[in-house]
């Protein structure tokens, strides 16, 4: 326990390890330190950065799917009026054509009806006078009786 | 009590374990190793306690090697599991600095590492077991072998000395030769009582380093006898006494590492304060 040079001694390698440490130990490893702190908080930014754009790309997404769900319903609402106006479109045309086939068809057949009618008279007005002149065995004047037997005939 | 130099007393095993190994001129024989204590105080001044020497620098060596290697090797990456304990110990130091001293100054906080992990390991060669060591070196034939650096009174002075230089420095840098003659005249009781300001605050600065130094080698000290104590018991009941005063020294070893390093910091920056 006597106070020696070894005081001196401590003091000397007691700085140089001062010296030591400031010069090759403390900087490398306080600026990693700071380093990895400024890397860790940028990682932190990200992260945050990227929630926020997670959560506006899904707000995006849902607006997009509820935009095209209304698109898709106002084309088959569209496309159901379409079909309905081709339909009854359809139905206008084909009661049209039936109408007109109808009253084709009636036209003709009252032609016929008639053209048989005037026929008909024609014969009945020949009979008429055939079987007049065997009733009456008599020639009758045809120029005479003609327009009444036609007058007859006529009436039917 | 195997120290492997035959039959002692206890007094003369206890006093053994005391003893530096001290190189120096001697009156009578010259440049020599010191026999025992009373040689090595007979020669004074101008000598040195070879094993403290040997044992504080080789521990400094293994602070800076260490350290050295994980500062060369460091990634601002995941950490391996050495940079990982580094980093703890140099964020807990850098903590306690920047918790008391609030200037700009790049020694601090490297100075407060450098004692607190050179303390710190000095104080931990108490936990191996006081035989060992000075057992091999006497196989040796080296004669004495104290293996705690601040068991001896030298080592502690030597660093306290080292951070009251740092004070003077530092309080001369920041206010001048004349604001520092100042701050120690005519402090507490104003310019009329100078001589009387003086001494006090004088005293108060040479208690520092003093404090310092004495406060770590007494507990170091007497850690270390209690340690030879129990050494003198039978073998089969020392481990009784010696395991737990083992296990609470590790807290005394941080602790007087600690103070060292927290008061080294507080002086400075008083040092730097401007009253």
């Amino acid at each position: 326990m006597n106070i020696n040079l070894t005081i001196i001694g401590q003091v000397i390698a007691f700085a140089i390890f001062v010296w030591f440490c400031m010069k090759y130990v403390w900087p490398p490893i306080t600026a990693a330190l700071a380093e990895r702190k400024q890397k860790i908080a940028e990682g932190l930014d990200a992260a945050d950065r990227a929630e926020r754009d997670l959560q506006l790309a899904k707000e995006k997404a849902a607006a997009d799917l509820r935009k095209s769900k209304e698109e898709a319903a106002a084309i088959i609402e569209q496309a159901n009026k379409r079909a309905n106006q081709i339909i009854d479109e359809a139905k206008e045309q084909a009661s049209d054509e039936a109408g007109r086939v109808k009253t084709a068809a009636q036209a003709e057949l009252d032609q016929e009806i008639n053209q048989a009618r005037e026929q008909l008279r024609s014969q009945v007005a020949a009979l008429a006078l055939a079987g007049a002149e065997k009733v009456l065995e008599a020639s009758i004047d045809e120029k005479a009786h003609g327009k009444l037997v036609e007058k007859l005939a006529a009436e039917l | 009590m195997a120290s492997g130099s035959g039959t002692q007393t206890s007094s003369e095993y206890i006093t053994h374990h005391l003893t530096n190994l001290t190189f120096g001129n001697h009156p009578d024989n010259g440049w020599s190793i010191a026999h025992g204590a009373h040689e090595a105080a007979e020669m004074g001044f101008w000598a040195i306690n070879l094993d403290t020497m040997f044992w504080s620098v080789a521990l400094g060596l293994l602070f800076c090697w260490f350290f050295r290697k994980v500062a060369k090797n460091v990634t601002s990456d995941v950490p391996g599991g050495a940079q990982n304990f580094v980093e703890t110990v140099i964020e807990f130091v850098d903590d306690n600095v920047k918790g008391i001293f609030h200037y700009k100054n790049a020694l601090i906080a490297p100075l407060s590492l450098t004692i607190f992990v050179w303390v710190f390991l000095m104080n931990a060669m108490d936990l191996v077991p006081v035989d060992w060591i000075p057992f091999i070196a006497s196989q040796m034939g080296v004669e004495y072998m104290k293996v705690v650096p601040t068991t001896d009174v030298n080592a502690t002075l030597g660093m306290a000395f080292t951070v009251f230089g740092l004070i003077i420095f530092f309080s001369i840098k920041q206010k001048g030769v004349s604001g520092f003659l100042a701050e120690l005249s005519f402090q507490p009781l104003g310019k009329w009582l100078l001589p009387f300001n003086l001494f006090l605050e004088l005293v108060g600065l040479l208690a520092k380093p003093i404090s310092l130094a004495l406060r770590l080698f007494g507990n170091m000290y007497a850690g270390e006898m209690v340690f030879i104590l129990i050494a003198l018991l039978p073998f089969w009941v020392q481990w009784a006494l010696s395991v737990p005063w083992a296990i609470f020294h590790i807290l005394v070893i941080t602790l007087q590492a600690f103070i060292f390093m927290v008061l080294t910091i507080v002086y400075l920056a008083m040092a730097h304060d401007d009253h």
